[in-house]
């Protein structure tokens, strides 16, 4: 197999760098008012006389050069697979940015008045009402900006609902296989985590959770799918348990790909879910977001949404509702990620309920290809049925003195973004390998010859794997240094940092404790 | 279905050759009792033609930009993007990635994002910044939750010239932590901050100031930070309308701790409330605190220089709930449009925006000022919003303009019931005057 070279090698500087004195890229129509000198409108204390010093001046061309320059040193979906576990980096739909970028959506103010915004309040009511039907769940809010903070939102919920059966709790109990949002977010929360083990299988271990489920219990933090791409076999019994013991189930919705149109966690007797629309609803994720993270609740929790709702009047118009009593208040200025949103909005719509149903089986199968074709080779420490995405571990390859990560730098090298190795952490050496059902046969099989060239080169040469990749521009980079002695903006030439010079204004007292 | 590349009787042999029997098959671990026997009740699926006429439709419906003058401001603001934005972030190699895991093959999004980080700096004068937060208001309530990390105090005292729906994801945030929130009354003759009621004590973790204010004004921050730190509280300044600091002085050089904003100024559309950008920038002495993502400077073993995520053991994925923040997914794209915004404009552009906002406002303000039964309801500076008091009904006003295509205002009563007799005007550089003179018209013909 050849490797494929997936970068241009070419230095590009820092936009300050490039900066020249007197270029520029902008055009302003001239200012059509009488002026008046600036310090009779503003205090001339207020003003700033810096003259923005270091902000680059430069072309337009130089602007397009850049950042063009600069894009092509990322690895994307458009060029190849991105099997990156968990995150689901399906082809993002074309149409979908057409739709975004329609004016009156793109240039609709958030506080126009609601008789002038019922083609935005319309999109919202219907892909809430949508997303209700697809998880099985009474009713949702769209405000939480990404998965993350549909957590956050989702533990206020519960939290709202046992305060008002007159039974607040203090514990979240977290299942070892978990992502690190969801401890860190029943953190802000509030709650005391309590990890829950998983079994010899990867699942939850029933007998732990029921040990643990006590009156103090608040909520399991579920995530199904599992991030082994394992399903809960046992979901009624770990529903049942939580409800007995008077807490309630969030779900962590992050894997529902592998469930859309095949099952609804609303059945199953989830209490809470997020989704994040830009996984399972093919929104793109932009270097690290936008994302979307709705929450879906049953009718208990409806009470305690965030504010504002939108509601339909008798007349058929929107119009949101802002004076809800008990609910939890607002988790975000406006209405949440309306142009992400609507992606999903259109992403569903173009799909209908029998394609929906077909990206499960299609993400399901395209996984159980790799698991089937992979396992001899590589370690699956948790061999099931499989769902959306397969662990697998470098156990094997440890014996060559290779670890996971050396394994994903040589990915790069076959062209091929690297999985997810920071969890499950109950898998040391974790590999986490989900391709989605927007990869063909022909890509698979391309991505299953690179995994066992490199076993190979594993047994053969485990120094071209160690120090891979060779083919970036860039060699593997010290983060340790990094981290030690942060460079976390450019300075100009001759400039001191600030930690090197006193500073006479910071903050005093002995309460404040940098760096702690 | 286009999306999904395998026909039918390739993923028929894909189950073959794994041998499944069936797809179904594939999902036995679900129990049969959950697994749905009819299809989801959803609407067909709709072709790309016929899908771009049902969105053109509801688009049509809103009140855009386009067709009407916005003198909508309050944390939202219309700019002009220079075509350069869309154009570089549409790349795929932007647009169709993730989280910069693998630096080797993400310096694109790296740079640019070290860039942002930079530029925020410059602008905000702050030594630090983050490469973003979901938007202004929860970039304040997580500064709130670092003032907390920091102090050990649970004292937060806001101005209630604070943004009121950030003052809101403020309290949702807090109330979960028992955090104790107090608000500081504005001055009723000039809007800003009244230096009366604020007095911080030894339990205050932070003061809250909004600058320019949700009134447009423009706060003493170097006032409020000597008050602040008197105590040893730290002072956390908001920003919604982050043009500003094109002609403002920087809070990092007025004493902030902390500044927050929101950055959708910086050539993002308004889109309906979002995706925005959060803003968060502080002091070096804190920067193991800061939530979020952030990007520094690394090499790797042939000595050349490359961009990396660091100071990582404050975040989710190594610390789990010991982390200083559950930040995952951020906004980096829209950190990205804001670079590309910023570069564009450069110092003058952003300069001369920012100049051509402070005029076109005082103009509109000047003018409405002499108008009989209007006046500006506050004396202090103010950037390019402003309160107008009427002595007819605030919403017979607005409806008035709209009939003429103009969205004149926000009308305040909803956030502040003693003030029902004002709205929020706001004026960007987008406003011509020609607009200016047709919404001073329909105020004298009232």
């Amino acid at each position: 197999m050849t490797i494929m070279p997936c970068q241009v090698s070419r230095e590009e500087a820092l936009i300050f760098e490039r900066s020249r004195p007197g270029r520029t890229a902008y055009s302003l129509p001239p200012l059509d008012v009488p002026t008046v000198p600036l310090e009779t409108v503003v205090e001339s204390r207020f003003l700033r006389t810096d003259h923005l010093a270091g902000m680059p001046e430069v072309s337009e061309v130089d602007v397009v050069r850049h950042f063009t320059r600069l894009s092509r040193w990322n690895y994307a979906v458009d060029v190849g697979m991105y099997p990156l576990g968990s995150c689901t980096m399906k082809y993002n739909p074309k149409v979908n940015e057409r739709i975004a970028r329609l004016e009156g959506f793109a240039q609709h103010h958030p506080l126009t008045p609601e008789e002038l915004s019922q083609g935005s309040l319309q999109v919202l009511k219907m892909l809430e009402e949508m997303l209700c039907e697809i998880t099985g769940m009474a009713a949702g809010c769209l405000q939480p900006a990404a998965g993350a903070h549909g957590e956050l939102t989702g533990l206020l919920l519960i939290r709202a609902c046992l305060e008002a059966r007159g039974d607040p709790r203090k514990k979240v109990l977290i299942p070892d296989s978990a992502h690190g949002t969801n401890p860190a977010s029943a953190a802000i929360c509030g709650y005391h985590v309590q990890t829950i083990p998983s079994n010899e299988r990867g699942l939850i271990d029933v007998d732990a959770l029921r040990r643990a489920a006590d009156h103090e219990v608040a909520a399991l933090m579920l995530t199904n799918p599992n991030t082994l791409g394992l399903f809960e076999e046992e979901i009624e019994e770990i529903v049942h348990i939580m409800h007995e013991a008077g807490g309630l189930v969030y779900m962590d919705g992050a894997n529902m790909n592998a469930l859309v149109g095949v099952a609804r966690p609303g059945d199953m007797g989830v209490d809470v879910l997020h989704l994040n629309i830009h996984k399972t609803f093919s929104t793109p994720h932009g270097g690290g977001g936008p994302g979307a993270g709705p929450v879906l609740v049953t009718e208990e929790l409806e009470p305690f949404l965030p504010v504002p709702r939108i509601v339909r009047r008798t007349d058929g118009t929107l119009t949101l509702e802002h004076d809800r009593p008990h609910s939890i208040g607002r988790v975000r200025a406006f209405y949440g990620h309306f142009g992400v949103l609507v992606r999903g909005l259109s992403y569903i719509l173009t799909m209908g309920p029998e394609g929906l149903r077909e990206v499960a089986e299609a993400a399901v199968l395209n996984a159980n290809y790799l698991a089937h074709h992979l396992k001899d080779i590589y370690e699956i420490p948790y061999p099931g049925p499989v769902m959306h995405e397969v662990v697998f571990s470098d156990k094997r390859q440890r014996a060559y003195g290779v670890r996971n990560v050396d394994i994903a730098k040589r990915l790069i090298d076959y062209g091929f973004h690297p999985p997810t190795m920071s969890f499950p952490l109950i898998v040391p050496g974790a590999l986490m390998v989900e391709p989605t059902e927007t990869e063909s046969r022909e890509e698979l099989d391309l991505f299953i010859e690179a995994m066992k060239a490199i076993d190979r080169e594993c047994r053969e040469n485990p120094d071209l794997v160690r120090t891979a990749p060779h083919r970036t521009r860039l060699g593997r980079l010290d983060e340790v240094s990094a981290a030690r002695r942060p460079v976390l903006r450019w300075r100009p030439e001759g400039q001191k940092a600030p930690s090197q010079e006193s500073r006479a204004d910071a903050p005093q007292g002995s309460a404040v404790s940098p760096n702690s | 279905m286009r999306y999904i590349p395998n026909s039918p009787t390739e993923r028929a042999e894909m189950l073959r050759e794994i041998g499944c029997p069936t797809i179904e098959a594939l999902f036995r671990p679900i129990p049969e009792k959950f697994r749905l026997r009819a299809p989801l009740r959803l609407p067909p699926a709709r072709s790309e033609a016929e899908l771009l006429a049902f969105f053109r439709e509801l688009a049509a419906r809103n009140a855009a930009a386009t067709e009407y003058a916005i003198f909508l401001g309050a944390g939202a603001y219309h700019h002009f993007i220079p075509s350069v934005v869309d154009a570089l972030i549409s790349r795929a190699e932007f647009f169709t990635v993730y989280t910069p895991y693998q630096p080797e093959i993400a310096q694109g999004t790296l740079q640019a994002l070290f860039e942002y980080q930079t530029l925020i700096c410059q602008l905000t004068g702050m030594d630090v910044a983050n490469a973003s937060l979901y938007d202004g208001s929860t970039a304040l309530a997580e500064a709130v939750l670092m003032a907390e990390r920091v102090t050990r105090r649970r004292d937060i005292l806001m101005a209630r010239s604070v943004h009121p729906e950030y003052q809101e994801v403020v309290r949702t945030y807090t109330r979960a932590l028992d955090l104790n929130v107090r608000l500081l009354d504005y001055d009723p003759e000039t809007g800003s901050l009244s230096m009366r009621t604020l007095a911080p004590d030894a339990e205050t973790a932070a003061v809250i100031i909004q600058s320019p204010n949700f009134f447009g004004i423009i706060e003493d921050i170097a006032a409020v930070a000597e008050r602040a730190h008197e105590v040893g509280a730290l002072l956390i300044v908001a920003i919604t309308e982050p043009i500003s600091l094109g002609l403002l002085r920087p809070p990092g050089e007025l004493g902030a701790d902390i500044v927050v904003g929101e950055g959708q100024s910086f050539g993002i559309p308004l889109s309906f409330g979002g995706p925005y950008l959060g803003l968060f920038a502080t002091r070096e002495q804190f920067v193991r605190q800061m939530p979020g993502r952030i990007v520094g400077q690394a090499f790797d073993s042939q000595g050349r220089r490359g961009f990396v995520m660091t100071l990582a053991t404050r975040e989710q994925y190594i610390r789990r709930e010991k982390a200083t923040s559950n930040i995952c997914t951020s906004q980096e794209l829209c950190a990205i449009m804001a670079a590309i915004y910023l570069s564009t404009l450069g110092p003058r552009g952003l300069h001369e925006v920012a100049e051509q906002n402070v005029q076109k406002a005082a103009y509109l303000a000047r003018e409405i000022a002499r108008q009989s039964g209007f006046h500006l309801r506050f004396s202090g500076s103010h950037f390019n919003e402003f309160v107008v008091h009427s002595d007819r009904p605030v919403i017979q006003v607005l409806e008035k303009l709209r009939e003429r295509k103009i969205l004149g205002g926000l009308p305040l009563e909803r956030y502040y019931p003693e003030l029902r007799e004002c709205f929020l005007v706001c004026v960007t550089e987008v406003i011509t005057r020609p607009v200016l003179e047709t919404y001073l018209r329909v105020l004298d013909e009232l």
